[in-house]
This record gives structure tokens, C-alpha cells and sequence, in this order.
């Protein structure tokens, strides 16, 4: 791989150890991919945030590249394991919270906004058309990919930090024009009109994908809340973290000749498969995290209500500070539910503190089960709020 | 053998050979360096202190991570030898510091042999 005067600075140590062990990571993934250069890229989207993820070393790691490393692009970070301010509402055991607390320490040392989200394009980190990117956090990269069409490949934790340090990136995968055309078509010819909807949708596309880019056709209308559910669950289930929709998503594609038709019937398997219980001890909302319109939806459903059932709402701290000076905050706490800043179910450490969930999440419902061993009930936004109020 | 370095360092010993790939993610425990994967030809066999060979890495990019933890729990392996090495061996290799190099024919490896490891030259040999 071809290196400029500055790269090599960065690998022989010249610019600090953090640079150089972050500059080795690059170019061993470069090397591994075949990538000619390293790029630079305009923004970097940090997962790996949760202590229950990293455990004592990889705290360790972060406060060894927070010695020196300092951030060279716009850097966000994904959720944590708890909402940082109101962790003792949600039930966090103190310890955990103090470790969290590190981690988030050594983020802000090295720079790093500590938004923790999973939706950073709500918060300001918004890439256009076209911009080069290392971004983890499996929902973000393909929704920036997919539907801000900007290139980024599915990046793990430290290679992400790498980015953040140095400003580059390896040139290879999903920032080749090459490697983003669709493989297949997928044509919907069932109703998908709601982000719970557009997550099933994901499910039967993403478990048929192998690892591929899907061309959809079909769809006549999407929001920025269904675009945002089906960036999560598509690739949860399997597709590579791109896909293209007719009219709808910038990025160009040829059209392969291979083609799936996803009828109604495809669509209800998945939803009956994502229940398997009817019996609910928890309901979450916002996996991917809630814009300000899902909170003003969910605000206008609790007005004058009270939660029976543990409800909790995912969404960036900024977002729920507009929801604070538009009102919806206040209606929403006033019935019992509770905000998740900076987190979610995913993330957080509640495996045996819940025995099933209700979401209208398709992600959620798949790490419910693999991470938290839930039960899970999977229904529209309007029907989850429903059961927490017991309806 | 030759092959290609991924993370340099030299190393000398035992051979722990996986005909599967192995991920370190849920895989293997970090505090123990035992192999915990239900049903893996390793499981309940300890990665410490072994030249560990397998064909790839698998498993979430959380993995990098965990092989940070073994090393920092001094559980790790001595170094690693891949077929084909993919991003979360490579990054935990790296951020670990443990040699390691891949492009090697690692089927004429068997567990027990006393292998030595230039990772610089991505040389591999029985010693």
C-alpha cells in the first residue's frame, strides 16, 4: 500500500503512540483488503461504547489511546450501557456505572462528542452524498450508506477509533463505486407502511441476502423512521450493509437479473415468527433511537394515561431535549414511562432483570433473544404503548 | 513456511491447531483463556501461552477486544497463525501486540508441535 510522507510520520511514531498503533490497524486492514491507499474521511461513528461490551481491558485500551490520541474529524459515539444522568431510575448497579463513566471519560479526553447514539445523523453528524466515512454501529452504516449514500464499510470498535485519530481510512470494500452495486432485486408486493412493518421487511430480505446487496422495488413511500428501522433490520438479519430502493435512495446501481418477489404472506410469517410470547414484563421503544416525530407520536398516545408495564424510550440526549422544549417530555413522564438517553435494550445490562419484551423493533427483538434471553412480542409503536398501559 | 505478517514479534512453542475458525467474542473466556464455544474441537482447551493456528477468525468485531483482555489478563496466546487472517483477529493482534501472520498453509500444523514464528518475515517453521 502506497503511503504519503504524513501517513508514514503517523506509522513510524512521529506523531505519537496512539497515532502509530491507530496508523498500524489501518494499514494491516488495508493490506488484508487489498486497498491500494489510505483515504480521508469527514466523519467517524465510534460503537464499543458499552462497558458491558468491553470489560476492564478495554477500558484499558481506551485510556492507553486517550494518553496522546486526539480526534482529527467529527467523531460520535455509540449508545453506552446506561443513560449517564438518570442511570439510577433504570436500575443500574453503581459499579457498572462508574466503569461506564470511564469509558466515557476517555472518549471525552481524546475529543470525541459524547452524544452516545445510535442515530448520530438526528444529532448533527450527518454525511452527504458521496462523503467517505468510517462509521460502526451496524443500523448507522447502512443507514448512511443506503440512504444518505454516503461509503463507509462495517467497522469494529478499535479500527474506528483508528479513523477518529488519524483522519483516514483503508480504500477498499463499500468505498468502491464497484463494490456497492445491488446483487439482487427484491420486489415487495405486500404493504409495509410503518417502521415495524419496514423491520419485517428487513427480516425476509435480510435472512435471503447472504451477505449481498439488495435492489428494491415496490415501495412508493418511505419515511426517515421506516428507512431508519429497515437500515437496522436488513443487516441484523443478514444483507450486506447497503441496499438501494427505487425512487427512493440516492446511491446508483445496475440491475442484476436475479429477483425475489416478497409477497404479503412472507411479511406476516416474519412478524408471527418475531412473537413468541403474548405475556409482557417490558416494552422499549427506539432501536434504533427515537426521532422527535416518534416522540411526538408516542407524547399524543400516553397524554392523560399511566403506564402499568415498565416502558422505556431510546433516543439521543439532544433529542429529547428538543421533546423537553416542545412539551412531549413532559407528557411522557407524567404517565410513568421512562427515558433511555444514551442507551437502550441492546446495550444495557439487563439480561435476567426482564423475561420478555414487547418493541416494534425487528433488531430489537433479534438481540433481545441472542443477548438477554427475552420472550418477545413484536407490534406497531401504537399497539406496544398500548400493552404498557395495559389496554 | 512462508506467509505474510500481520502483526510483527517472534515466538517459540506448542502448537494448539482448530480445523474451525474461532471467535473470541462468546468464544473464548477472557479472564481464563479456556475455549468456551459450545461444541468448537477446542472447547474446554485453554489458548494460553500456545501458538494458536486456525483457519479464520469469526464472530463479532467485539472480538478484538476480548483477545485485548487475554493478553491484559496474561491468558493470551503467544501469537496466532491464520489461513487467512480477517478484521477482528488482525485488530486484536495489533491492539494486543501479539505476533501474528497468516497465508499459511495450516493444515500441516498439527497441535503439539513446537513451532518457531518470525512474524517480521512471516516465516513460520517447526523448530
Amino acid at each position: 500500500m502506497e503511503l504519503t510522507k504524513e501517513q508514514r510520520d503517523m506509522l513510524e511514531g512521529k506523531k505519537g503512540n496512539a497515532v502509530k498503533k491507530s496508523m498500524s490497524i489501518l494499514v494491516a486492514l488495508g493490506e488484508i483488503y487489498g486497498a491500494k491507499r489510505l483515504i480521508p474521511v469527514t466523519s467517524v461513528q465510534i460503537s464499543g461504547v458499552s462497558y458491558d461490551n468491553l470489560g476492564d481491558a478495554g477500558l484499558e485500551f481506551l485510556d492507553e489511546m486517550a494518553k496522546d490520541g486526539k480526534t482529527r474529524v467529527k467523531t460520535t459515539l455509540n449508545p453506552a450501557g446506561m443513560d449517564m444522568e438518570n442511570w439510577k431510575a433504570l436500575g443500574i448497579d453503581p459499579e457498572f456505572a462508574r466503569k461506564q463513566k470511564l469509558v466515557i471519560e476517555a472518549f471525552k479526553k481524546m475529543g470525541v462528542e459524547a452524544t452516545c447514539t445510535c442515530t448520530p445523523y438526528f444529532i448533527g453528524n450527518k454525511p452527504n452524498v458521496g462523503d467517505h466515512i468510517a462509521w460502526g454501529e451496524s443500523s448507522a452504516v447502512t443507514y448512511s450508506n443506503s440512504v444518505l449514500g454516503a461509503k463507509t464499510n462495517k467497522e469494529g470498535g478499535p479500527s474506528t477509533i483508528a479513523s477518529s485519530l488519524t483522519g483516514f481510512t483503508a480504500e477498499y470494500g463499500f468505498h468502491l463505486d464497484k463494490n456497492r452495486q445491488a446483487h439482487f432485486v427484491a420486489e415487495v408486493r405486500a404493504k409495509v407502511d410503518n417502521p415495524m412493518l419496514f423491520g419485517a421487511l428487513g427480516q425476509v430480505i435480510g435472512k435471503q441476502a447472504k451477505g449481498r446487496i439488495p435492489l428494491i422495488t415496490g415501495i412508493k413511500k418511505a419515511t426517515t423512521e421506516d428507512l431508519k428501522a429497515l437500515s437496522a433490520s436488513i443487516v441484523t438479519y443478514g444483507s450486506a450493509p447497503l441496499f438501494h430502493i427505487e425512487w427512493i435512495t440516492p446511491n446508483k446501481t445496475s440491475v442484476p437479473k436475479e429477483k425475489i418477489v416478497i409477497e404479503q404472506e412472507d411479511i406476516d410469517k416474519a412478524v408471527k415468527e418475531m412473537n413468541d410470547t403474548e405475556d409482557v414484563e417490558f416494552v422499549f421503544l427506539g432501536c434504533p433511537h427515537c426521532s422527535i416525530g416518534e416522540l411526538e407520536k408516542i407524547s399524543k398516545i400516553l397524554e392523560g394515561k399511566k403506564v402499568k408495564k415498565e416502558l422505556w424510550i431510546g433516543v439521543a440526549r439532544p433529542v429529547k431535549r428538543m421533546a423537553d422544549e416542545k412539551g412531549y417530555s413532559k407528557m411522557i413522564e407524567k404517565s410513568g414511562a421512562k427515558f433511555a438517553c444514551d442507551t437502550c435494550h441492546v446495550v444495557a445490562p439487563l439480561k435476567g432483570r426482564f423475561h420478555s419484551i414487547a418493541t416494534n423493533s425487528a433488531k430489537g427483538i433479534f438481540y433481545g433473544r441472542g443477548k438477554n434471553n427475552f420472550k418477545t412480542v413484536f407490534r406497531t409503536l401504537e399497539e406496544c404503548i398500548r400493552l404498557a398501559v395495559g389496554e | 513456511m512462508k506467509g505474510r505478517k500481520i502483526f510483527e514479534g517472534k515466538a517459540e512453542g506448542e502448537a494448539l491447531v482448530s480445523k474451525e475458525g474461532v471467535s473470541f467474542y462468546g468464544g473464548v473466556d477472557p479472564d481464563t483463556g479456556i475455549v468456551t464455544e459450545k461444541g468448537h474441537p477446542l472447547e474446554g482447551k485453554s489458548v494460553s501461552g500456545k501458538i494458536l493456528v486456525f483457519p479464520m477468525g469469526k464472530g463479532s468485531t467485539v472480538g478484538s477486544y476480548t483477545i485485548y483482555r487475554l493478553k491484559k489478563n496474561g491468558k493470551a496466546p503467544l501469537a496466532i497463525i491464520n489461513k487467512e487472517c480477517e478484521t477482528v483477529v488482525a485488530v486484536g493482534a495489533i491492539i494486543s501486540e501479539i505476533p501474528c501472520v497468516d497465508h499459511i498453509d495450516v493444515e500441516k500444523i498439527k497441535t503439539g508441535d513446537r513451532l518457531r514464528i518470525n512474524a517480521d518475515e512471516g516465516t513460520v517453521e517447526h523448530a
